[in-house]
């Protein structure tokens, strides 16, 4: 007869030396080993846990793989329909000014079919954060090819890679974003190394605190991998990011306080 | 007693949204109903009441600010006209899924397509039937007057927030442009945020340490939980036909026959049964206020009273098909409309019951 099997606790104070904050839910996440999503919802939950603004703040999770971002993240959360959460944030900060509301969204949420309220909602100075997750696909519907998928990359929808004569070019939203006036201040960074992760905490949390001076949107856009859509090992897709995807979106600040950068793509 | 003006019904529907305490409306132009957001705008209800209105990028964002605003317990409103409420049915069944409560005007006007401007009530099934995907169903209010424009607004905000349910009212351009003379109801308070939060438990605010965080959405992708869900939703649907019929009976007592007929039509159905009472027909009229719950029991009582009905409608029969389904078979029933923005004369009603209904 096999001997029952007995849990050591290992988790014992004395080894603790990173503790997961209690504003991320403790279950398992329904990302795919390897994806970026997770390490942002860290950062995120992170930021309003320092900021000690859980009790105050609405979160609005989309359609596609982060649909359940509202199953992982302890705070009050309003899931939209595909693209509309930038009109549920709109509404939500007008009428609760007091509160910090953050909207949640993927590239085919944001730069496709919800377009016209995202650029309106930033056009009008709305008074929220947006935290947008561009990896190039549609992740959730299988792989599918985004507004956001590169010249020649390989998707479900384009099995021979995006031919951009038939299928148009790739859509970066940020840049466009950013030059409108609603907007005070946009920013893009990644996730796959402690480094960049360190610096996209940073800007999450430039971007949440700059909701208390009612300036306009602040889009912190996070280019990350799918290893899964992409048909890559993660470490594979971080390459393949860094080599492919960082050239087209490069990192980095691109507008602040209003301002944009001199040195961004957008200025050139 | 309230206060008394000459308004338009739109105008009535946006004055009466400020004295119901609504907290938000989000709208886009679209004639026939342009004047609410129009009347909104003049009359400040930021610094009337705190009320925000924004006229959005579009209705499909009109519909989903609404949403927002009713996720967080906020009452919350939007008006258009048919192609706009197409527009909003994604919206629509989002809201009725995630059990929200909010209220849509529709100031319906001739279809389908871009169709026209006039008034028509060719959005019955839409509203009535559900535009949207899913099974769900709104509460549909249908207001004949102007003064029904104002009362209307106030009762499906309260039958929204106890149903927590959309709820929508389904008027027409004509109810919409006429100006009639109105007694406006006081002005009720908008709720303090305490109130709101202590009132709709429910709703996405801000979680405090000390409860559980919370959820709005309209997902459950295990079959057995969105089953519940939907098993819900259905008896919610049932309580509300218990106790939310509304109609209003005119001459019914000695009727051989029965025009049935709402909004607008029942308006005309008033003078046809004038005109066809004074050539000796004994007719009356029955008019649903609530299209959803639909006063199933009451026509079916009046079935069994009359020779025949004949149902009055701006459109190509669609609510008749509800009084037959609650009639039955046992009477004769049938259908008279105009379409595409044209109203029926009182005459040429009276000779459809003539024709249809009586010599038919």
């Amino acid at each position: 007869m096999q001997e029952p099997f007995v849990k050591t606790e290992i988790r014992k104070d004395e080894n603790i030396v990173y503790k997961r904050t209690d504003l991320l839910v403790d279950r398992p996440l329904s990302y795919c080993p390897g994806c970026g999503h997770g390490v942002v919802h860290r950062m995120l939950m992170e930021t309003l846990e320092e900021m000690n603004i859980q009790d105050k703040t609405i979160g609005v999770s989309p359609v596609g793989c982060s649909v359940l971002a509202y199953d992982f993240m302890n705070i009050d959360m309003v899931g939209a329909a595909h693209g509309r959460a930038p009109a549920l944030a709109t509404a939500i900060k007008r009428l609760w000014p007091n509160r910090f509301v953050f909207t949640y969204q993927g590239d085919g949420d944001l730069a496709a079919i919800g377009t016209a309220e995202t650029i309106h909602a930033c056009n009008r100075g709305e008074n929220f954060t947006i935290i947008f997750i561009n990896n190039g696909i549609y992740g959730m519907t299988g792989g599918q090819m985004a507004p956001t998928t590169l010249p020649g990359m390989r998707s479900s929808t384009s099995p021979y890679g995006r031919d951009v004569p038939t299928m148009g070019h790739p859509l970066r939203i940020t840049e466009l974003i950013a030059n409108l006036p609603g907007v005070y201040y946009v920013t893009r960074q990644a996730v796959h190394t402690p480094s960049h992760v360190r610096k996209t905490k940073k800007a999450i949390r430039k971007a949440m605190e700059q909701q208390k001076e009612n300036k306009g949107i602040a889009f912190v856009e996070v280019v990350s991998n799918c290893n899964s859509g992409w048909k890559m090992t993660p470490v594979q897709s971080n390459i393949w990011m860094e080599e492919n995807m960082f050239p087209f979106y490069p990192l980095g600040d691109i507008k602040v306080d209003g301002k944009l950068i001199q040195s961004s793509e957008i200025a050139k | 007693m309230g206060e008394l003006r000459l308004m338009k019904g739109n105008e009535a529907i946006a004055e009466a949204a400020i004295r119901a305490g609504c907290d938000g409306y989000f709208g886009y132009p679209i004639t026939p109903q342009s004047e609410v957001m129009e009347y909104l705008m003049a009359e400040r209800p930021f610094e009337r009441t705190g009320m925000v209105v924004l006229q959005a990028e579009s209705e499909t964002a009109s519909i989903n600010m609404v949403y927002g605003a009713a996720a967080s317990g906020k009452m919350a409103m939007t008006s258009s006209s048919s192609p706009g409420v197409s527009l909003m049915q994604e919206g629509l069944s989002y809201l009725a899924g995630a059990e929200l409560p909010a209220l849509i005007v529709n100031i319906v006007r001739g279809g389908p397509g871009l169709g026209t401007i006039q008034p028509s009530q060719a959005d019955y099934f839409q509203a009535v039937k559900g535009g949207g995907h899913g099974d769900y169903k709104l509460i549909v209010l249908a207001p004949a007057s102007v003064q029904e424009m104002c009362d209307h607004v106030k009762l499906a905000f309260e039958l929204a927030f106890k149903y927590r349910n959309p709820a929508m009212i389904l008027s027409d351009g004509a109810i919409g442009q006429m100006m009639e003379k109105v007694v406006l109801f006081d002005a009720i308070p908008r709720r303090t945020e305490e109130e709101l939060v202590s009132q709709n438990p429910w709703a996405a605010t801000g979680k405090p340490k000390n409860r559980e965080h919370i959820i709005i959405t309209s997902l459950d992708l295990d079959p057995a939980g969105q089953e519940r869900v939907n098993l819900k939703l259905q008896a919610k649907y049932r309580e509300m036909e218990k106790n939310e019929v509304l109609y209003e009976t005119l001459g019914c007592e000695d009727a051989e026959y029965v025009f049935v007929a709402f909004g607008l039509s029942a308006r005309i159905c008033q003078k046809s049964m004038d005109l066809a009472r004074a050539k000796g027909i004994k007719v009356g009229l029955f008019r649903p206020i609530t299209l959803f719950p639909f006063p199933v029991i009451p026509i079916h009582e009046l079935g069994k009273k009359v020779k025949g009905m004949l149902v009055v409608e701006m459109n190509a029969g669609q609510m008749i098909e509800d009084v037959k389904l609650s009639v039955g078979c046992s009477i004769k029933i049938e259908h008279y409309g105009r379409f595409g923005g044209i109203i029926p004369t009182p005459d040429e009603v009276v000779h459809a019951l003539e024709n249809q209904i009586i010599g038919g």
